[in-house]
């Protein structure tokens, strides 16, 4: 047995990068979700988004209703593809992979981390499709590389957030069945109490509140800030970052203290 | 005198009402082959999961290659090698990316990573399958890549929960042969749980029997025959200590558990 020593933060984001390392090269055989999840965002985009830019329902000030939800629908692909990602370890429990790992050295926030990263970048598949469908409905969007670097930075962000949330509940209920109820239940209240699909404005003054309790609000407007042709930001863009990275590491915290329950 | 490597003192879980291992105290010297027994729900995969930090005792003490379980957790973790009963090794990677990922995780130095890997595959004959996905392997192979796995940084004590489950009697055979040139090369300690007696009495130093949580017989297997009188079997002995406990078995869980991976290995 070699013991060398390594400091802890090094070894603690040393050990997250071999966790998201070899989350992402399981991925090498795995085509057809990056297919059928390209689906439901061309759906909300094609179907739901157009059929709403015709009805002139939504007032959303002087940017058109198809680019307003763009970023909307990033968002809400992110969130669906991630706040799935928590089965895996169920999985991995129901296996003996995730009582390995942990008799391991390994510190309990890479494990978490690490598989949170992993799911962020497989996530960047999501903005590439909209980015191709919003081409295709012409909507205005900004080219500047570093509003770029800044939407793909936020997507895996915001994919660490929700999958790291999810996987707290996974390591909460423990079983196949109890998590995709509770997923469900969580998604819809998510994506509805945000602005999303409509600016905040328009809300009953109770949903307002919750909304801007709700991280995937400033998910959407840091995107819509980034993503946009000459759009300004609600909240300022530092601030939608502040929130999401402090709620990323509540949650990295809680994750870390949970996941050893999935051994017992 | 032999050192001790693991001496577990007093060592109780308990799961609300229900005591799964009631004041375990036993020592184990390095380089024993050591096989805790016990029909299902006697307390061995609790006992194990104490010992390889998963699971906090409830009260007692165990120290592991001189650590403390309770207060010096990631040092038990570094000192060990743990084969859960389950299936360990992820499918979705090749032979080679399962022990790749392991040895960086245990921080071996990068420049002997890949030959510690080649090593251990050579070790557990997997060689030529290095490069192939885990799931094409057989059940067999699986197990012995994860020994392979849980093996790679030298632990002092290795952990075996059922290791032999659900193979048929040649990869059974091989897995032990390879465990026992294990001890043999690198002096590793073997402590594993099985329901397979003709196991126990083939390889190991000595056998613990646990029933309902508290060690029965502790010896040689030997030893344990005579102490019932001239002419009896480790099947005698077992069914003696252990025998009454036929509805005392496991949960639901536990049970579809073991199914699987009976299955999935077999």
């Amino acid at each position: 047995m070699t013991t060398t020593f390594i400091h802890p933060l090094t070894g603690f984001i040393e050990k997250t990068f071999v966790i998201t390392e070899f989350e992402l090269r399981k991925l090498r055989h795995d085509f057809t979700e990056l297919i059928t999840r390209a689906l439901q965002p061309a759906l909300w985009l094609l179907i739901f988004g157009q059929v709403f830019a015709r009805s002139g329902a939504m007032h959303t000030g002087n940017i058109p209703y198809l680019d307003f939800i763009a970023p909307g629908i990033l968002a809400q692909s992110v969130l669906f593809v991630a706040i799935f990602y928590g089965i895996n370890v169920i999985w991995e429990r129901d296996l003996g992979i995730v009582q390995k790992f942990l008799a391991s050295p390994t510190p309990r926030a890479a494990l978490v981390l690490g598989k949170g990263f992993s799911a962020g970048i497989r996530t960047l598949s999501q903005a590439v499709i909209v980015y191709s469908l919003s081409l295709l409905l012409g909507v205005k969007l900004s080219w500047n590389p570093l509003a770029l670097f800044n939407v793909l930075l936020i997507v895996i962000l915001a994919a660490t957030l929700f999958s790291t949330f999810s996987l707290v509940i996974a390591c909460i209920v423990k079983t196949r069945e109890r998590f995709m109820g509770v997923g469900q239940v969580l998604t819809m209240p998510l994506f509805f109490a945000s602005n999303a699909i409509y600016p905040t404005d328009i809300m009953p003054a109770w949903l307002k509140v919750v909304s801007h309790l709700n991280p995937l609000t400033y998910v959407v407007d840091a995107l819509r800030t980034c993503m946009l042709a000459g759009s300004a930001s609600t909240f300022g863009l530092s601030f939608d970052y502040v929130v999401i990275l402090a709620t990323t590491t509540v949650l990295v915290l809680v994750g870390a203290r949970l996941y050893p329950r999935l051994a017992t | 005198m032999a050192e001790v490597v693991l001496e577990i003192k007093n060592l109780t879980r308990r799961f609300g009402t229900f005591t799964a291992v009631d004041g375990l105290t036993l020592s184990v010297n390095a380089g024993e082959v050591f096989g805790l027994l016990g029909s299902n729900g006697a307390g061995k995969t609790t006992t194990i999961k104490m010992l390889t930090t998963l699971l906090p005792p409830t009260s007692g003490e165990a120290l592991v290659a001189g650590f403390s379980i309770t207060k010096q957790a990631v040092g038990v973790r570094r000192a060990i090698g743990y084969v859960p009963q389950a299936v360990s090794v992820d499918g979705s990677l090749t032979g080679y990316e399962n022990l790749l990922i392991f040895a960086k995780l245990y921080d071996l130095p990068h420049r002997e990573q890949p030959a510690r890997i080649a090593e251990a595959l050579e070790f557990m004959n997997l060689t030529a399958v290095g490069g192939r996905m885990v799931g094409e392997y057989s059940g067999g192979m699986v197990r012995r890549l994860e020994i392979a796995q849980a093996t790679l940084h030298r632990p002092k004590v290795l952990f075996l929960d059922e290791p032999t489950v659900g193979l048929d009697p040649i990869a059974r055979d091989a897995v032990w042969k390879h465990l026992v040139d294990m001890r043999a090369t690198y002096g590793t300690t073997l402590f594993f749980t099985t329901h397979y007696l003709e196991e126990a009495e083939s390889h190991c130093d000595r056998i613990a029997i646990m029933h309902q949580g508290k060690l029965d017989a502790l010896g040689t297997c030997k030893e344990l025959e005579a102490s019932l009188g001239p002419g009896h079997t480790l099947n005698d002995v077992f069914v003696h200590y252990a025998g009454s406990a036929l509805d005392s078995g496991n949960n639901f869980r536990a049970v579809s558990a073991e199914r699987t991976t009976a299955q999935r290995l077999g």
